[in-house]
């Protein structure tokens, strides 16, 4: 067999699992390109494959009509439109898990093959992320009222961020 | 506070070569992403933004009590070598190193851990641990979380767990690295048995270090490639359970290279080490090359006059960044490969032990 990427026989046959799903990417590669393969950076890897994983999931079962109203999509605490998400691979704000949520959560467990977090828990969890999300508002506000000079409102402001933060 | 010169002189604790199986495994890393709840995510955030999350993780991490001995390194205004040290040290990603406006790293004194500030999430916290020693790794890393924890309210979803920019880090936030060195495995060209290894479970495969992208001396870093839906526990157990086979699979072939043709061996080592000790202008790769056969023969007792904690010292020291901060000037790729050659002779061979005796 000759390698994926030249002309020499392929002497690395190399089966990449990527999420938990029998899904997998098969590559058959000579010594150097084998070598050179596996020197790429982790995080491209990861990337193609994100997007990858994205493209995917976007093809089935959506027209480009429906594409198109879902790219123009935005976080209303971030501003990030999906197709900006989609194009760069990286969300805006916390936010977004809960607004792009229906077309997260399949792209997340194909990457991950699950869908709960089963780990560790901060011990200060912050009221759910709704009001987790308060707090980007409330600090933007704040910034606003320090740039208008508007102390009072700055500092009542951040006494709001301290309670949600439960700072006490 | 730390200055760079100084760190450039010493070494930091996960090179010592200590620790289980350190004969193959250099290095134990974990990585945890970590975002504060009331900042955007980086790609939304302003200059203004980014300097804020510098100053208030600034300001809050340093009522940590516990760490009078780490000290804030200002990345952004570090010069391109500074930065290339940092990365070459493994204190920070090249994504750190090559970004723009505020960011920053702590960094503890023994280098045991390092915190980057504004990198692809607000928070990356990065445990070394020397050998395969990855539960060691995870009670220090999650200690230092804990810490942070109490000073700041992360980004944090009841089902998703923890909240990072990139949905491929979503749940634990985590990344287990061990960092292997398998000459042995690439010279009887068996390195293809470390893919197979790797199929029944999401793991990557990465070569590592070097001047290019290239991977050099033989050394390739396994990881997780999953970080939700398994507790951090369990990701570890996976990574180890296959570090241990790729360990396993390079010792026989170590073993396979000692029974079936020692001679051949100790000529290739002891030939490397030759070169190592006499060469007057070297390049990165050829060291890197060299260095990683006279590991293998430091480890296998056929060279004796030097020991791992030099060779790995030697693999980090070598490199662009790292002699031109020891050297105090900066350096062509011509004037360095000459300088290169020089501290390899300074720290291999007669000449280092000479000094040695002298010093004693």
């Amino acid at each position: 067999m000759k390698c994926d990427r030249c002309d020499k026989q392929a002497t690395f046959h190399i089966t990449e699992r990527v999420g938990e799903q029998e899904h997998w990417e098969e590559r058959h590669l000579c010594e150097n390109c084998a070598r050179d393969y596996l020197s790429k950076p982790s995080e491209a890897d990861i990337q193609s494959s994100l997007a990858s994983a994205l493209a995917q999931h976007l093809k089935i079962g959506q027209t480009a009509e429906e594409l198109a109203k879902l790219d123009q999509q935005t976080c209303p605490m971030c501003g990030i439109s999906f197709l900006e998400f989609r194009s760069h691979g990286r969300l805006g704000c916390p936010h977004d898990y809960l607004c792009f949520e229906p077309q997260l959560m399949p792209l997340i467990e194909n990457i991950h093959g699950e869908k709960v977090h089963t780990g560790k828990r901060p011990r200060r969890i912050a009221k759910g992320l709704d009001q987790q999300t308060q707090l980007i508002r409330l600090r933007k506000e704040m910034q606003q009222a320090v740039q208008k000079e508007d102390y009072e409102r700055a500092s009542q402001l951040r006494d709001e961020i301290r309670e949600l933060e439960g700072d006490a | 506070m730390i200055k760079l010169e100084e760190l450039a002189g010493q070494c930091g604790e996960w090179l010592r070569g200590s620790g289980p199986d350190s004969d193959i495994v250099v290095s134990s890393r974990i990585r945890l992403a970590r975002n504060l709840a009331d900042f955007t995510f980086m790609r939304k955030c302003t200059g203004l933004d980014r300097a804020s999350i510098e100053r208030t993780l600034r300001e809050r991490l340093g009522r940590i009590k516990q760490w009078n001995t780490v000290s804030f390194l200002d990345v952004n205004s570090l010069d391109e070598v500074d930065r290339q040290f940092l990365v070459e040290r493994q204190l920070i990603s090249r994504e750190l190193a090559d970004a723009d406006g505020s960011r920053g790293v702590l960094v503890d004194a023994n280098e045991q851990f390092s915190v980057m500030i504004n990198e692809e999430d607000h928070l990356r916290i990065q445990v070394m641990n020397s050998g395969l020693d990855l539960m060691g790794a995870w009670e220090r890393i999650n200690r230092i979380d804990d810490m942070i924890e109490k000073h700041v309210t992360y980004a944090f979803h009841e089902r998703l767990g923890y909240l990072t920019a990139c949905p491929t880090n979503v749940g634990t936030g985590m990344r287990v690295s061990v960092m292997l060195h398998m000459p042995a495995l690439v010279l009887t060209r068996h390195l293809e048995r470390v893919f197979r290894s790797l199929q029944r479970i999401s793991l990557a495969v990465r070569g590592l270090y070097g001047e290019g992208s290239q991977a050099m001396g033989d050394f390739y870093q396994i990881s997780n490639q999953i970080t939700l839906g398994k507790s951090e526990e369990e990701l570890i157990a996976q990574v180890s359970e296959v570090a241990q086979t790729l360990i396993e699979y390079e010792r026989k072939a170590r073993n396979f290279l000692v029974e079936n043709g020692l001679k051949e061996l100790h000529d290739r080592v002891s030939r490397a080490y030759g070169l190592l000790c006499t060469a007057q202008t070297i390049s990165s790769e050829e060291t890197m090359a060299l260095l990683s056969s006279v590991r293998m023969g430091v480890n296998l007792g056929l060279i004796q006059d030097v020991e791992i904690p030099t060779v790995n010292k030697l693999f980090i020291h070598t490199q662009p960044a790292h002699l031109q901060k020891i050297s105090g000037t900066a350096l062509s790729t011509a004037d360095r490969n000459i300088e290169r050659a020089s501290y390899l002779q300074r720290h291999l061979g007669r000449q280092a032990h000479d000094e040695s005796a002298e010093n004693n």
